[in-house]
């Protein structure tokens, strides 16, 4: 088999550019939504008002019980729906792949970091807590201030760690014909008739930037003596 | 807005003219439930080969292992699989990759092969973590009475780190039984491809993908259930994890 390098040399700049900049912008704005949003599940889950605990618990345990592709196809028809209701309009709101797949990516990373964040925020112990309630600081005073920033601290490499994985994930988005990395790709290699050399390479690149994304992680871990 | 509800949906005859479609939502179960199988137990044959070959003292071995972990880690689910499913017959020598993609069900071989590939390097993992957290008294103590290494692996280290990792074994497989929705982008008809499908066909996007998640929980609760039952089983005695042994 003959593996032609110049398709590859004709199609890199814009598969990056356009392909990679969309999975990176995607994978960036999901994951900092995801952390907020994962994080009030979190306090949720950990409330002392028990509707709010379980309805977050089973939100959570629901999200992770679906595989990613079949949460992708539900919000991808079930967004136009919700939009059409919140603004009350009468047909199907057209929402961009971009969108839904940004909400998708929020909502579903959002019970994995729910359940990182409830480890962190577990692993405070008690005397903080006591110690802020004893300054007088409010509920939201003491998580805000004093337990949030030290459970955050202690997760960052877990944290991080899922970020590498929702990074892969966000190749899904390939099943909405969305021109991210993947499609991007994709397109080029069906136009080109080139599948061997384009998927080659998709896999060399996330390779390359998931190898050097993890050895950031461990040599973070290293740094703090968390193994 | 309002969105016409038919559960009877699932009666209808699909297009094929042969199965309603709440058959073709359990054919599609029943393709998703073999592929996890398939894939499972080539992932536990090959990580624990690759999670012992971690824990060995040969350093080639160990960074031989530690490579084939990063390779599977590193590389999205889905990259894997048009990698297996489009590269591959193309490097094979011609009449093997021919042979390959005439497979009646190549997309299902590609996608065990695929998933047991991409799930071993998650077990190889696990498994050196139980093996090291047997500590070092355990290899000494079997290696004293005189077991070799591959018989002190088989009798003593294995069967105790197997059981030690078995929560996080539990939690791959069902990522393995959510992972191999991806293979429905290689044409597999697995469970979320037979929803999509109903979807396209019916129009009732809701029931459709209704239905496949309830699917998706029972068979979670179901797993989730019987490994607690394994686990209790197998729990090692004076271990935190046995009642009363606290």
């Amino acid at each position: 088999m003959d593996f032609d390098f110049d398709v590859i040399a004709r199609s890199w700049r814009t598969v990056l550019l356009t392909g990679m900049a969309f999975t990176l912008q995607l994978t960036v704005l999901a994951m900092a939504g995801g952390v907020v949003l994962g994080t009030l599940l979190a306090l949720a889950r950990l409330s002392g008002w028990r509707p709010l605990a379980l309805l977050a618990a089973a939100y959570v345990n629901l999200v992770r019980a679906v595989p990613l592709v079949l949460v992708i196809f539900w919000f991808y028809f079930l967004v136009p729906y919700l939009a059409a209701w919140a603004i009350g309009a009468e047909e199907p709101v057209r929402v961009g792949a971009f969108w839904s797949a940004l909400i998708t990516f929020t909502l579903f990373q959002a019970a994995y970091y729910c359940e990182i964040m409830r480890g962190g925020i577990q692993s405070i112990p008690r005397g903080q807590l006591h110690a802020a309630q004893a300054l007088g600081l409010r509920y939201w005073q003491c998580m805000g201030h004093v337990v949030l920033p030290q459970a955050l601290r202690n997760m960052l490499p877990v944290l991080l760690t899922q970020t590498i994985v929702l990074f892969q994930d966000v190749s899904l988005v390939y099943v909405l014909s969305v021109p991210d990395f993947v499609g991007a790709a994709a397109r080029v290699a069906q136009r080109d008739g080139r599948l061997v050399e384009m998927y080659s390479f998709v896999a060399v690149v996330y390779f390359a930037m998931c190898c050097a994304l993890s050895m950031l992680v461990r040599r973070l871990r290293r740094a703090r003596g968390q193994g | 807005m309002d969105y016409h509800w038919n559960w009877a949906v699932f009666g209808e005859q699909s297009p094929d003219g042969v199965n309603t479609y709440w058959q073709m939502l359990v054919s599609g179960l029943g393709w998703t439930l073999a592929a996890a199988l398939a894939g499972w137990l080539m992932a536990l044959v090959l990580g624990a080969l690759a999670g012992v070959a971690r824990t060995l003292p040969q350093r080639p071995l160990r960074m031989a292992a530690g490579a084939y972990v990063e390779l599977f880690r590193n590389v999205p689910l889905l990259v894997q699989m048009f990698l297996w499913f489009f590269v591959v017959p193309e490097l094979l020598p011609r009449a093997a990759g021919d042979w390959l993609k005439a497979l009646p069900q190549a997309p299902f071989v590609t996608a065990v092969v695929c998933l047991g590939f991409f799930t071993s390097a998650r077990v190889a993992v696990q498994v050196a973590a139980g093996i090291e957290a047997l500590a070092g008294g355990q290899l000494q103590a079997a290696l004293a009475l005189g077991l070799d290494r591959p018989q002190a692996y088989r009798h003593v280290l294995l069967p105790l780190a197997l059981r030690i990792v078995l929560p996080p074994l539990t939690s791959e497989f069902l990522n393995i039984i959510k992972n191999s929705s991806v293979a429905l982008t290689i044409g597999l008809m697995e469970l979320t491809a037979s929803a999509r499908a109903i979807q396209e066909f019916s129009f009732q996007v809701f029931e459709a993908y209704t239905a496949a998640t309830m699917l998706y929980v029972l068979v979670n609760l179901a797993v989730t259930a019987g490994m607690q039952a394994v686990e209790r089983r197998l729990a090692l005695p004076g271990t935190l994890g046995t009642p009363g042994a606290r």
